[in-house]
């Protein structure tokens, strides 16, 4: 029973996305949208086509994810001297110059967490589609995480502008935003999207076909 | 059984009854352990007087150079708004969108729009379309990435350190003290208690 349990859906109740309100389910009417009483946010069970648009955010985010990665995030003139970096150049870079806390930062915000939360999603998107019943408890933990931590990956599109707008030193130093700023900036805001629209009831619903 | 009594976990779907909660207790749900409600005691007041707090903090913090640099006879100070114009110039509009957004405009909606519903709220009163600025501000939320912000302005200071001379500027604090304000408003704030007045309220 416990596992099992019963759920708004199967009662026939809608709980608000925004303000958890339980309401109770509406009738559909074509070309209709149900709203929530208090809040006034369309109402729905599940969030609508939930699985298609995250499968087509995390395609998306894996596109851009190589030119983000491969192409130069800056590109740095000092002194008469050009140089660009890559991401991981960057950390390279870091880590040789001994500055290691800088370059785990780097590396886990821009490469780490990106790719990680692009592997979990679609782990989690094949497990709903292929009905899987283990480990509930752990998948909605790990989408939890996505969820949360995200966000971080801005860091590094933050470092760039921050570096173009202040090293501005006429012929001494200026740093430009390298080619691959826009597409990183593409993955860290399309993944949010992404985990924003995949659905973790759809993780639970298994259980109640059981019956 | 009344549907008030009644709350749908909205990760899992799973509908439970809402124990009554001690003060500061919380409620978490049976099958997947989401955090259910929590009980905030005073939570409008505390919220508003961080929500003040953060505006003055965020003003600061926006208005005054964060980092200032010297090499070579130059000298270069930025703050928040400059940074986006100097990006605006480059031609690099998307990414002066982005900071401008999520660095500016979101965070100070968020403040603002917080305002408009508690402020009213506190002497039980509410503005037209108070529930329509709540809702926006709960999307809103992860969209402002301040402290995301705060991070890079140190990762920029380490990484610059080699170049040239970098003075951390006043807004720097400012910023610091506001991430923290933000962080501290983001868990005192109840949309539940909110919604709940609001409703009442209508
Ligand atoms: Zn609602
Ligand atoms: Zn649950």
């Amino acid at each position: 029973m416990k596992a099992a349990g019963m759920t708004a859906r199967r009662q026939n109740l809608v709980s608000c996305h925004n303000c958890h309100l339980l309401c109770d389910a509406p009738v559909p009417v074509e070309k209709q949208v149900a709203c929530c009483p208090r809040c006034g946010s369309t109402l729905h069970s599940r969030k609508p086509n939930s699985l298609m648009r995250t499968w087509a955010l995390v395609f998306a985010a894996v596109i851009l994810y190589l030119p983000a990665n491969l192409l130069p995030i800056t590109i740095t003139s000092a002194i008469g001297v050009t140089q660009t970096d890559t991401i991981i150049s960057g950390v390279i870079y870091f880590l040789h110059s001994g500055m290691v806390p800088i370059a785990l930062v780097i590396f886990i915000a821009s490469v780490f967490v990106p790719l990680m939360k692009l592997l979990i999603l679609i782990y989690l998107l094949i497990s709903v589609q292929r009905r899987s019943r283990r480990r509930l408890v752990d998948r909605t933990r790990l989408y939890r995480l996505t969820e949360l931590v995200g966000r971080w990956s801005m860091v590094d599109v933050y470092v760039v502008t921050i570096l173009v707008a202040l090293v501005k030193l006429g012929a001494v130093a200026r740093v430009d935003a390298g080619p691959a700023t826009p597409y990183f900036a593409g993955v860290v805001i399309i993944t949010m999207f992404a985990a924003e629209s995949f659905d973790p009831r759809l993780i639970w619903d298994v259980m109640e076909d059981d019956e | 059984m009344s549907l008030s009594e009644l709350i749908a976990c909205h990760e899992c779907d799973l509908l439970t009854r809402l124990p009554e909660l001690p003060p500061g207790g919380c409620a978490h749900c049976p099958r997947c352990g989401c955090l259910l409600q929590r009980d905030r005691p005073n939570s409008i007041e505390k919220t508003l007087a961080l929500s003040f707090a953060g505006l003055v903090l965020f003003i600061a913090a926006v208005s005054f150079p964060f980092l200032a640099m010297k090499a070579g006879g130059f000298e270069q100070h930025s703050n928040l708004l400059t940074g986006v114009w100097l990006l605006l110039e480059q031609k690099m509009v998307l990414l002066a969108m982005v900071v401008l957004l999520t660095c500016v405009l979101f965070p100070l909606a968020g403040i603002l729009g917080l305002l408009y519903v508690l402020l009213p709220l506190h002497f039980g009163r509410r503005l037209p379309r108070a529930e329509v600025v709540f809702r926006l501000v709960s999307h809103l939320q992860p969209w402002s990435m301040m402290e995301v912000f705060m991070l890079g302005i140190l990762v920029s200071l380490v990484k610059l350190g080699h170049l040239a001379e970098v003075i951390p500027g006043i807004s720097l604090w400012a910023f610091a003290v506001l991430i923290f304000v933000l962080a501290a408003q983001a868990a005192v704030l109840d949309p539940h208690q909110v919604w709940e007045r609001l409703e009442a309220l209508r």
